[in-house]
């Protein structure tokens, strides 16, 4: 191996492990931030080391080991808590006495750290953007810069976000543990929050000149994936896995090659990836098998199930999707899913049913710049034959967008409503 | 990015002879591990050659052939489907994976194309033409 394929291999390696590492650390110090310099310092020997005496065969086990000597050190110079001196070093020997091989002592409690460390990442202290950025980087393996890269916001923005994520954390004095009982689902729901997010962002970006960010969306489904082993016994985790990977499976079919996208219902179903639909439906199974009532991840990602059954758009159950949309409705009220459900209630019964859904909320606050609420206006009034009050519809719904893409694909339909009206 | 890593033959794989229980254990922990990760998307293990089949083309002509074959080496005994971040981390986890035989065997890693992969070479234009391309494929097959 070369100098620069250790250190890649390295890199590598130290991508694939920092979130166990520093989720042990963590139990062990009690503080993210002080948990990530000691696994970062454990990575910079590993860089001087490793080149020398080739990756060891247990290179997580290494890693930990020699981040708990840093702590013992930074303990001792400190001369302070000195309890907690004697805790780890006593941590650290008992190991090492009894188990040469680290294997067992890291697989005992990687598996409640790693998830201790996801609801501290995305704990509800924190801001949502802060929550994105710290679980992007913590779990996610992510260095600032290419979290700044994927949101498109400075390098520093994102520093000083984790920064202030850390240090609210400690000010706030988050218990590293995994919440139980009535906690737990609010907490749970943070989480989701935050993965879903990641991968929407990647999904459909808000802002910029491309439609979607696959990267994103591949940490974000990997995330909810690790979640799903962690929380095995959480419906609402399966189902949104199962709402993920449905989603990604129709990336490859959902923008032209110019990068304009292509609406859910005219896309080339036999692009479509099987695999992930398979994946999915085979995660919704899993939710189902779960007791309890069924949550807005597992509705939507039975929505999506829908769609991805049906192997032409017209074979679409068009019925199911308006009932399960009633259901959502009725679980998370919000117009949003008010306007999909009238999307789906026209396509079962017809446009002219579905618009005084619209209408109904057309003057929801929530909506007051959500492009897709003119955008659905102005596809409803075009199938009725109203082209004349559909063009202003999508002009209004291209001055909504942030993105370029969808902008472009909004004027053509204006401009199209705009000629069919004088035909 | 996706790759293939195929888990080459052996002289025991095509005897159709099982593993041992010590290494279905050692096989099953290692998958465990990539499904925790979240890399793992699919994985099988494959019959003997003794059981495949070939179709062998030449021009217009198509000639079936039975297995078993006898390239053992070449021949694929079983494949993950994985999920990475790069090359080098489908690397690393093929090297912690428990050796498939016993003694010599070979794990082979393969990247699987996607659009990105052909780069700034193909041009809008170019992708517009291979997709039109495919959506005829499509409409014949």
């Amino acid at each position: 191996m070369t100098a620069t394929e250790t250190q890649r291999a390295i890199e590598t390696v130290w991508k694939m492990e920092s979130a166990k590492v520093i989720a042990g650390l963590t139990r062990i110090v009690r503080d993210v931030g002080m948990a990530e310099d000691l696994a970062h310092d454990a990575l910079v020997s590993a860089l001087e080391q490793w080149p020398a005496t080739g990756i060891p065969r247990n290179p997580a086990a290494w890693l930990m080991a020699a981040a708990k000597h840093r702590a013992i050190d930074h303990f001792r110079r400190h001369k302070m808590l000195e309890r907690k001196h004697q805790e780890l070093g006593h941590e650290l020997e008992t190991q090492q006495e009894s188990i040469p091989d680290f294997d067992a002592a890291l697989d005992d409690n990687v598996g409640d750290d790693m998830l201790s460390l996801i609801f501290i990442a995305c704990h509800p202290v924190l801001s949502t953007e802060a929550r994105v950025a710290l679980t992007l980087r913590l779990l996610g393996g992510l260095t600032t810069e290419e979290i700044a890269r994927a949101f498109l916001v400075a390098e520093p923005t994102i520093a000083q976000r984790i920064v202030r994520a850390k240090r609210t954390l400690a000010e706030a004095n988050v218990p590293f543990e995994v919440p139980r009982g009535a906690e737990l689902s609010g907490r749970l729901s943070s989480v989701l929050e935050v993965v879903y997010l990641i991968f929407n962002e990647g999904y459909s970006a808000t802002a910029g000149d491309d439609w979607m960010r696959p990267g994103l969306c591949e940490d974000a489904l990997r995330l909810g994936r690790i979640l799903a082993e962690l929380a095995p016994a959480e419906p609402e985790v399966h189902g949104l896995v199962a709402l993920m990977e449905i989603q990604a499976s129709r990336a490859a079919a959902r923008t032209r090659p110019n990068g304009e996208p292509i609406l859910l219902l005219d896309q080339d179903r036999g692009r479509w990836d099987q695999l992930l639909i398979h994946r999915g439906l085979a995660s919704l199974a899993r939710a189902e098998r779960v007791d309890g009532a069924r949550g807005p991840y597992v509705l939507q990602a039975s929505i999506a199930a829908c769609h991805a059954r049906a192997r032409v758009a017209s074979d679409t159950d068009w019925t199911a999707i308006v009932s399960l949309y009633g259901e959502l409705a009725r679980l998370i009220p919000s117009p949003v899913v008010e306007l999909n459900r009238a999307v789906a209630v026209s396509m079962a019964s017809g446009p002219a049913t579905a618009l005084p859904l619209v209408d109904a909320i057309a003057s929801a606050p929530a909506l007051k710049n959500y492009h897709l609420l003119p955008s659905v206006r102005g596809d409803l009034l075009v199938k009725l034959g109203r082209f004349d009050e559909a063009r202003p519809e999508f002009e209004r719904a291209a001055s909504l967008t942030r993105n370029t893409r969808e902008r472009d694909l909004l004027l053509d339909r204006a401009r199209d409503a705009a000629r069919r009206a004088h035909a | 990015m996706r790759f293939v890593v195929m888990v080459k033959a052996t002289k025991d794989s095509e005897a159709g002879k099982m593993p041992s229980t010590k290494l279905l254990e050692q096989m099953g922990k290692f998958n465990e591990e990539l499904v925790k990760a979240g890399i793992m998307l699919a994985g099988e293990g494959l019959h003997p050659s003794s059981k495949a089949v070939r179709v062998r083309f030449n021009g217009d002509t198509r000639t079936v052939i039975d297995g078993p074959f006898a390239e053992t080496k070449e021949l694929v005994a079983g494949f993950w489907i994985w999920q990475v971040k790069s090359r080098e981390e489908a690397i690393e986890w093929v090297k912690r994976c428990p050796n498939p035989a016993e003694g010599e065997s070979e794990i082979e890693i393969r990247q699987v194309f996607e659009a990105d992969d052909f780069g700034p070479a193909l041009t809008p234009e170019l992708r517009e033409a291979e997709a039109r391309l495919r959506s005829k494929i499509d409409a014949k097959s």
